[in-house]
């Protein structure tokens, strides 16, 4: 902190900003992305039997 | 070597794509970690803005990623309005969250350079305001998408949207030259080269490349996301035409 002189605070918090907006944008990329997977794989499977 | 035509195609795009993940995030993160070791330990302070200059490092990635993503967006509306083409639409609807991500990242960091460097976290300058313009266009765009649910429908007027809303990208770009600014002007990409110290100079670079690969993986992902939504949705609608169709074929058979 204190190497980062008197405005450490503005600085880690730039980062701590950019750590969460851009962390949060990638948790949901990947939930959305693990979430279709699984929905097509059921569909997928759904499908299976019926096809001749 | 696959032509762009070729890769086009959705099968390929998610085929070649699934290959290129790993790549880009672990160029990524190497990237990220020489990035950011020469931003805090071997750039030296700015001789007026003393350590805040640290900010820069991601302040500016954040800024050309969300200019960069709306010019992907308006490149991708040309090629689903004039060819039609689906993947276009994709990477078009994909691009709109990331590019508003890194546009509020761009916002928040300049805040937080602002208020110690010109006394206030938010004034209304020319090139401020245009770049919570370009974030105001960014959230209408996500909306709209959500509005409509025939995705060509929406990919039709999501591209006319983003066409018209262009405009803003060179008035972000030009504005520090334009207007009387409390922004620096451009000190990086200038006609006559760049006006930072090569010290500072290249972990800005690298930072830069490491946030641009790892917004391209991020965008990879999202559009392979979205071309499995697409086809839940063919999947779904052939499943209840299938379920309409079904008990009329008994009926005919009763009579």
């Amino acid at each position: 902190m204190s190497a980062l002189g008197q405005h450490a605070a503005f600085i880690l918090g730039s980062y701590g900003a950019a750590v969460l907006v851009i962390g949060g944008l990638t948790a949901w990329i990947l939930a959305d992305h693990r979430a279709r997977k699984a929905e097509l794989a059921a569909l997928d499977a759904r499908r299976a039997p019926e096809s001749p | 070597m696959p032509s762009i035509t070729a890769l086009a195609n959705p099968t390929r795009f998610m085929a070649y794509s699934a290959k290129l993940l790993p790549w880009l995030g672990g160029a990524a993160a190497i990237l990220f970690a020489i990035g950011f070791y020469g931003a805090f330990f071997a750039a030296p302070a700015d001789y007026q803005q003393g350590q805040t200059i640290r900010i820069m490092y991601v302040h500016v990635p954040a800024a050309w990623l969300g200019m960069f993503f709306y010019t992907l967006m308006t490149a991708s509306a040309v090629g689903a309005l004039v060819w039609r083409h689906p993947l276009a639409e994709v990477a078009q609807k994909a691009a709109a969250p990331i590019g508003a991500a890194f546009t509020l990242v761009c916002l928040l960091t300049g805040a937080l350079w602002g208020r110690p460097m010109w006394g206030a976290y938010w004034v209304w300058d020319a090139r401020l305001t245009s770049m919570l313009v370009l974030l105001l266009i960014y959230l209408a765009i996500m909306a709209l998408w959500r509005t409509i649910d025939e995705p060509t429908q929406a990919g039709r007027v999501v591209s006319i949207l983003t066409l018209v809303g262009f405009v803003n990208i060179p008035i972000i770009k030009f504005s520090v030259d334009w207007w009387n600014t409390l922004h620096q002007p451009a000190s990086v990409f200038r006609m006559d080269g760049p006006t930072i110290h090569p010290s500072m100079l290249w972990p800005l670079l690298v930072c830069a490349l490491a946030f641009s690969l790892f917004a391209i993986w991020l965008h990879l992902m999202a559009m392979r996301t979205e071309v499995m939504r697409r086809r839940i949705r063919t999947l779904t609608i052939l499943a209840a035409d299938r379920a309409d169709r079904a008990p009329s074929a008994l009926e005919g058979l009763a009579r």
